[in-house]
């Protein structure tokens, strides 16, 4: 969307070479630097992507991008390996296939997919079949209250999950954990890459991992400052705006009646961009084009939830 | 800013991240301009040095490598003492100086007096952490000097912006990618509201109303003959009040009984009126004193049209949802005004009003709608459509030749004074106002959404001052400076330093701030010294007027109402 500023390196007129690879046999040039997930998409393949964020440090953690790489020994996750000449990526070979079938199979028997974006395409595209692992066992209330070490391991009769309770401690964005994938984007938009919040970290080990605050307190009593950066690279809806999460409870919340408008927030002078997701005339969430340089899809909490004013309307008011 | 000729901030975010020294100097970014402040965290975790200087540590302080816990209102006596240990150790940039700037000399001789020992007895900072920070920023490849409204909203607002842009001349760090002075703007669109003319001596586009062949162009585009005169800023509109000349008042988008210093007057002049209009998105506490309320739709998501950033950054503001009611767009409400008093204005969409805007202003005449979409805002100047972008203004200080670099830059030789509110026996305690991350201005669009992290109305108090009161947490306090008084909750903030209070202006209408502070104005720029208030501070029984946040969204709704009768 924008292609302003350069920035220094822009300046100095340094031009990148474009680096040549094979994809399924076909040709493509990307600038040196770029993923092999880069390449893909410039190559027309759609690769599934859940932990990736345009905006993030590659984490490597879902694994669902991997790719064949002719040479190596074991697959390569697409969204992190950086291209280099001559490289041969099969992307839909029968080990890429049967990868990317076990690993939508084993996310969709643990955790609750049902608002990731695009994830029933891929798992009948993969023919996953994450039933096969047998029932779900249920909700554990005990995820938050691990003791270092404490695990119990389960005796293989249903399908270990991340079930557990909703955690709605705030009016303005809801924790769903059972949707969970423990991709780390949210922890990496609150910490470092971002928000420099840290209120938020992976707690725990192996399955018993879980995305929590210090002490697990909630969040209005932990350092969260409620920007919700991580809210906007959530990719499972494991973190949402308690606006949609509201809605979709009422079974009122209906994406194709929804338009997006890109605009400008009203409160300080930084000159953030808004994308303002509007149903019925109201505001119903508030996200930010992750391709605008002056705030790369963050937000802070007056410019990501401080909209309400312009809809506290009374009857009298609807036209 | 009078120094370069331009009033901007010279630098774009996006260099802050290549700063290898960043300066916080009464700003707050990281509550008041949290996004900015990502841009800083990006130069700091590439290893940028950082100062803060603040009378509070604030939560930006907390990121510094060193704070600067000045006294209130003494910037100017800093700078001038970190003007002089650049100089006496040698570290000033000759070849800039020489090249680019006017008044060295006087420049020198105004430091003198300035040591290190008499600006720490002044300032309160101590002697070390002037030097060093003088000696770093000198030295620094890149450094960025940042200030807010903890530099401009003081009776000497202007003097000390000036003090600031000495010390870049001084070391040559402007004009340059990744040095520069940098004013974050407090509002969505402050720059562009000054750019576009809102300004009583500007035409849009940085022209003069003064100047005649300046306003030759706006007559000859309009078919009008314009008047030469200056108009009133908004104190000296106060004082036109007070002297009863300006007896009819037509407010757009502002609500100074609330956001003014010394609200007491502000009401008692806006009753006295003859006629007062107020233009706004809800029955605001001012609207309730108008003979005409004129409802209009919200700026940035009920209309289209611009915003101007802080980085010069002009960016297209679109429509999301229908305005409520009867409320109309402001450009609509000024049109149909316009035809009252007999003038057929056409109606123009907010791209034919740009446009018009391009015909008459250099600067914003390369940026269309199309290039302002396309790229995602364009910062100005931008003369050409197929010109390039200026990430980094006044580069021209830096060329040889004359032609080419124009209107050298003057020092600015000021005077020290210390804030007019001056502290005393009765009122010892020196109150400093501002914003929390969480709430903006009057409370007026921040009120609206609950946040989990918004404190409310209290006055924070350094732990050694509680002790000292024996007030404890929570308990109400009666907060009275030489003009008014209000009730607040104590609120212990270790981040003062004993003497300071703090109080945030963003909810007036359970804790009127804003009654406490003193309309001592600058005298160019005419901003109150909002920073600076001799206060008292007594414990009391007294139960606290209103219940914090809910009773706020409830008088929101309540307006609302109201506004909708007035249709």
């Amino acid at each position: 969307m924008n292609a302003h500023d350069p920035g220094a390196a822009g300046r100095m007129n340094k031009s990148v070479p474009l680096v040549t690879i094979t994809i399924d046999g076909e040709e493509v040039s990307v600038p040196d630097g770029s993923t092999i997930l880069t390449a893909c998409n410039a190559a027309g393949k759609d690769t599934p992507t859940l932990c990736y964020g345009d905006t993030l440090t590659p984490k490597n953690a879902c694994r669902v991008c991997m790719v064949e790489l002719k040479g190596s020994r074991v697959l390569v996750p697409s969204c992190s390996r950086k291209v280099q000449p001559g490289m041969e990526v099969l992307t839909d070979s029968e080990r890429v296939r049967h990868s990317r079938r076990l690993v939508l199979e084993l996310l969709g028997s643990s955790v609750d997919l049902s608002t990731t974006p695009r994830i029933d395409e891929w798992m009948a595209r993969y023919d996953a079949d994450p039933d096969r692992y047998g029932e779900r066992a249920g909700e554990s209330l005990r995820r938050d209250v691990h003791e270092p070490g404490e695990h119990h391991a389960g005796n293989g009769s249903v399908a270990a999950t991340m079930s557990q309770p909703v955690k709605i401690d705030n009016d303005l964005f809801v924790r769903d954990y059972s949707k969970c994938i423990l991709c780390y984007k949210c922890v990496d938009a609150c910490g470092v890459q971002w928000q420099n919040s840290f209120a938020i970290q992976i707690a725990g080990r192996g399955f018993d991992s879980q995305i929590s605050t210090e002490f697990a307190a909630e969040l209005p009593d932990s350092a969260c400052v409620f920007c919700g950066n991580c809210v906007e690279v959530c990719p499972t809806g494991a973190l949402s705006f308690k606006s949609e999460y509201d809605m979709r409870a009422d079974g009122t919340w209906d994406e194709s009646q929804q338009t997006q408008t890109t605009t400008i927030c009203t409160y300080c002078g930084v000159g953030c961009n808004l994308n303002l997701h509007v149903q019925d005339n109201k505001i119903v969430k508030v996200t930010a084009p992750h391709d605008h340089d002056v705030n790369h899809g963050n937000l802070c909490i007056k410019g990501r939830f401080g909209f309400q004013h312009v809809q506290n309307r009374t009857d009298d008011d609807k036209d | 800013m009078t120094v370069f000729g331009a009033g901007g901030g010279t630098s774009s975010y996006r260099e802050i991240e290549d700063a290898d020294l960043i300066i916080f100097w009464g700003s707050n970014a990281r509550e008041a301009h949290p996004i900015f402040f990502h841009h800083a965290l990006k130069g700091i975790h590439k290893g940028a040095k950082v100062y803060a200087v603040d009378p509070r540590r604030s939560k930006t302080a907390e990121w510094a490598d060193t704070w600067l816990g000045l006294d209130v209102g003494t910037d100017i006596a800093l700078a001038y003492g970190i003007g002089r240990e650049i100089i006496h150790a040698g570290l000033v940039n000759e070849a800039f100086i020489a090249n680019a700037t006017l008044g060295f000399e006087d420049y020198i001789a105004a430091c003198e007096p300035w040591t290190l020992d008499v600006t720490s007895r002044e300032t309160g900072v101590p002697a070390e952490l002037i030097r060093e920070l003088a000696h770093d920023y000198a030295k620094a490849k890149r450094a960025q000097l940042c200030w807010t409204l903890g530099i401009t909203e003081h009776h000497n607002g202007t003097d000390n912006v000036r003090a600031l842009c000495n010390l870049a001349l001084l070391t040559g760090q402007v004009g340059r990618w990744g040095a520069g002075l940098v004013p974050v703007r407090g509002q969505n669109n402050v720059q562009g509201g000054g750019d576009m003319g809102a300004i009583p001596k500007n035409l849009p586009g940085f022209q003069d109303v003064g100047n005649p062949e300046h306003r030759a162009k706006f007559e000859r585009l309009w078919g009008v003959t314009m008047p030469p005169k200056y108009g009133l800023t908004l104190s000296e509109m106060m004082e036109a009040m007070d002297e009863g000349h300006l007896t009819s008042v037509y407010i757009v988008g502002e609500n100074p009984v609330q956001s003014d210093a010394d609200t007491t007057a502000v009401a008692r002049r806006l009753r006295n009126l003859d006629h007062l209009v107020v233009q706004d998105i809800f029955l605001t506490k001012t609207a309730t004193f108008a003979d005409v309320v004129l409802p209009s739709a919200a700026a940035w998501c009920e209309s289209e049209g611009t915003f101007t950033s802080s980085e010069r950054r002009v960016q297209l503001v679109r429509k999301a949802l229908e305005p409520p009611g009867s409320a109309k767009d402001d450009v609509e409400i000024i049109r149909l005004v316009a035809q009252r008093l007999g003038h057929d204005w056409p109606i123009q969409t907010a791209e034919e009003i740009w446009d018009e805007l391009r015909e008459v202003s250099p600067a914003h005449h390369g940026m269309s709608y199309r290039l302002l979409n396309e790229r995602g805002g364009l910062q100005w100047p931008f003369p050409d459509e197929d010109g390039p972008e200026s990430p980094f203004l006044h580069g021209r200080l830096w060329e040889k030749d004359p032609a080419k670099r124009g209107r050298l830059a003057p020092f600015g030789i000021i005077e020290h004074k210390l804030p007019v509110d001056k502290l005393n026996d009765e009122f010892p305690l020196r109150l400093t106002t501002g914003r929390r991350l969480t709430d903006y201005n009057t409370g007026v669009q921040s009120g609206g959404f609950n946040s989990p992290i918004r404190v409310g109305a209290c006055v924070d108090i350094s732990p050694e001052d509680m002790v000292r009161l024996g007030i404890n947490e929570g308990e109400t306090v009666r907060v009275s400076s030489r003009r008014g008084s209000v009730l607040a909750a104590a609120r212990r903030d270790p981040g003062l330093r004993p003497g300071l209070l703090f109080m945030a202006c963003n909810f007036p209408d359970e804790m009127d701030t804003n009654a406490l502070t003193i309309e001592a104005n600058d005298p160019i720029a005419k901003t109150a010294e909002f920073k600076a208030t001799a206060v008292k501070v007594e414990k009391t029984n007294e139960p606290l007027p209103e219940e914090g946040i809910m009773a706020d969204a409830a008088d929101h709704e309540r307006q609302h109402k109201e506004l909708a009768t007035v249709n």
